[in-house]
């Protein structure tokens, strides 16, 4: 292909918009700032991103399943707040495995009422983030839940540990990402995760049983959402009943900027971890140019439109939509 | 009997016989448990819980029709809480100084205009673009609550006006200025949604876009005016609300999408579109101020509040599912 057309260009431009918007950023923020690509400041931003970035690798689970989950911010909160409860009275070998358990239970309640009672999961997810956040305020009594014995305790390691000079935090996700990466691109589940996003009746008739495909991607998500929650309760030692409160947003941003159709069936862990770097590296790299904290909000507001915009121009060959 | 007559009495019916069971279990309830001697079923509080209904209400008369075209709007909570913020700094601004009380109709004025310009900007995108309205506004909850902070960093914004808190706080026939407020917007959309173009357009697009936009319906500008109208509510809501209270924190008026989208389903709007009722929506406000009210009476607490309104938002939402198995939904899988 010698020539490249204009409409190459633009085609391509559309595909990896993401990726040519983040290498810009990047240069830019580089230029500004000197700072920025410090290997301190790229494991910050990592280990920063990382409580997030677990709960995405759930999520990306759910969304190409052809759902939504909104509550995964309120079951983080729920599940810093059980595990850090726990820890004093059971001892952190046994709260670990009861909070995920607890956890687990609210994903499968999920699972079942997206799965086999086919309601929608927005709205099953929204009534869910009300449910859970009543009950982490009830199982908290409204107070903030902190650790007696801070030095102590071997919780921390999760959310302060280093292993070879990295921070636990990113090994983690790393880890997490490398494994549910290969159980979607790899693995007889993964397959049909794609196909009943992609098309529910074509992938019942060929005999992929919908409901518990549905099911288990619930139980994929609450099983990152106790791991994060774990991650933050280990980091902070102490917590908030809402802790986890908006997070939904933001990770369901980190996914859609990472490319998965919010209908279901395309998306993959790689690209939602690039959409969770994407986030955090613009994120830092407004707070080093000197901006206000919550001008984010706005440019994060922004990055999301333009980067489904731009998905959906360079799948319908045109930039402006057809509506009359 | 035709078929489907009886399961649609029921849905069209079900929010009024729901509320009822309210008053009766409430009241019931509130012989035993209830903190104060006084009855639920007090004509002065009913008075009250209208009046509380206002705020969570007027917006979901506009969510109601953004519903039934089709799409949804999230931000509805970012702008109310950054209308409230330019209501009442606007009545500070040095400029206004010289007119008195002559400002509260500048200031309702240009907070209004905001809301209808970031709906306006929602439906826009919308409609040019071609994204989803979830992501759009889900994107906008967050930039618009970001343009929150921004404003006054994570102080309150903070200014009373005598005249405004006398005017909100005054009752006419007995009814307090908010819910006049309420009872106004519902009449105006049911007239908007039952009686003109624009309503039925709506119904149709919503029902079935393909088949409206070959019936010649544009359906772009229908979709924003919808999104205008609701920016416009979400802020009248505001003013009404912050002229009596006169402080809003960056934090208000989150949550409410929640609140309002749960009293839109309760009512029988369809969350695919096509289909709904305005006058089952100021029921289904109707019952969710009750059940707060409600359980605030036997002496619940707001996290409780939190965990029925979910729960109840799920069941409502598996109960319409079944009632309309035997409807033609059953088509579309």
């Amino acid at each position: 292909m010698a020539t490249m057309t204009k409409k190459d260009i633009g085609g391509f431009l559309a595909r990896q918009g993401i990726l040519v918007a983040f290498a810009l950023f990047i240069i830019g923020f580089t230029i500004a700032n000197p700072k920025f690509l410090t290997p301190d400041n790229i494991l910050s931003v990592v280990r920063s991103s990382a409580i997030l970035g677990v709960m995405a690798l759930g999520v990306t689970f759910v969304v190409i399943s052809g759902n939504l989950d909104l509550s995964v911010g309120s079951m983080m909160s729920f599940s810093t707040i059980v595990v850090l409860d726990l820890h004093d009275t059971l001892g952190p070998t046994m709260a670990i495995p009861a909070m995920f358990a607890m956890t687990l239970a609210l994903g499968a309640l999920i699972g079942f009422l997206v799965g086999y009672l086919k309601l929608n999961s927005l709205i099953v997810t929204l009534g869910m983030l009300s449910a859970i956040h009543g009950l982490t305020l009830t199982y908290s009594g409204g107070k903030n839940m902190d650790i007696d014995d801070k030095s102590g305790t071997w919780l921390s390691v999760f959310g302060q540990g280093q292993i070879a000079g990295i921070p636990v935090p990113i090994l983690i996700f790393l880890a997490l990402a490398a494994l549910l990466g290969i159980v979607l691109a790899k693995t007889p589940f993964g397959r049909k995760v794609y196909a009943v996003g992609g098309n529910g009746v074509a992938a019942t008739f060929s005999g992929i049983r919908r409901a518990r495909t549905v099911f288990l991607c619930y139980l994929m998500s609450a099983a990152c959402v106790a791991t994060a929650g774990l991650i933050q309760a280990s980091r902070s030692m102490g917590s908030q009943n809402t802790v986890g409160q908006g997070m939904e947003l933001e990770v369901l941003a980190a996914v859609i900027l990472g490319g998965a159709s919010l209908l279901g069936g395309s998306g993959t862990i790689f690209k939602t971890v690039i959409g969770v770097l994407i986030l955090g590296f613009i994120q830092n790299g407004l707070l080093l140019m000197g901006l206000q904290f919550y001008a984010q909000f706005v440019v994060t507001w922004v990055i999301i439109i333009l980067a489904v915009w731009l998905d959906i121009a360079a799948k319908r060959g045109r930039l402006w939509s057809p509506i009359a | 009997m035709k078929p489907g007559t009886l399961s649609s009495f029921l849905k069209r019916g079900a929010i009024w016989g729901f509320i009822v069971l309210e008053l009766i279990f409430f009241s019931l309830a509130g012989e035993f448990l209830a903190l104060s001697d006084k009855a639920f079923m007090d004509l002065d509080n009913m008075l009250l819980l209208l009046k509380q209904s206002a705020p969570i209400g007027i917006i979901a008369m506009g969510m109601t029709i953004v519903m039934i075209n089709g799409n949804i709007d999230l931000s509805v909570g970012a702008i109310f809480a950054l209308a409230a913020i330019i209501l009442l700094d606007s009545l500070t601004w040095p400029i206004f100084a010289g007119l008195g009380d002559w400002v509260i109709p500048v200031s309702w004025g240009m907070a209004l205009l905001v809301g209808v310009a970031l709906g306006a900007l929602n439906g826009l995108i919308v409609w040019k673009t071609g994204v989803d309205a979830f992501i759009v506004t889900l994107g906008a909850m967050l930039g618009y609550r970001g343009l929150v902070f921004m404003y006054n960093g994570e102080q309150p914004t903070s200014h009373l006006n005598w005249t405004l808190v006398d005017f909100a706080e005054a009752q006419f026939l007995g009814l307090h200025t908010a819910t006049w407020f309420l009872l106004a917007v519902t009449a105006a959309i049911w007239v908007l949604m039952t009686r003109t173009v624009h309503g039925r357009n709506a119904y149709a697009i919503g029902n079935n876009r393909e088949a409206a936009v070959n019936a010649g319906i544009r359906v772009g500008p229908h979709m924003m005016i919808n999104f205008m109208i609701i920016g416009f509510l979400a802020a009248l809501s505001a003013v009404v609300f912050y002229s009596e209270s006169g402080s809003v924190n960056p934090n208000d008026g989150q949550l409410y999408e929640l609140w309002v989208i749960t009293a839109v389903v309760l009512g029988g709007t369809r969350l695919t579109g096509g289909a709904g009722s305005v006058i089952s929506t100021f029921g289904g406000v109707l019952a969710i101020q009750l059940l707060r009210k409600g359980l605030g009476h036997i002496g619940a607490d707001t996290s409780t509040v939190n965990l029925v309104i979910g729960l109840i938002l799920i069941a409502v939402l598996f109960l319409d599912r079944q009632l309309n198995v035997k409807g033609k939904e059953e088509l579309k899988i």
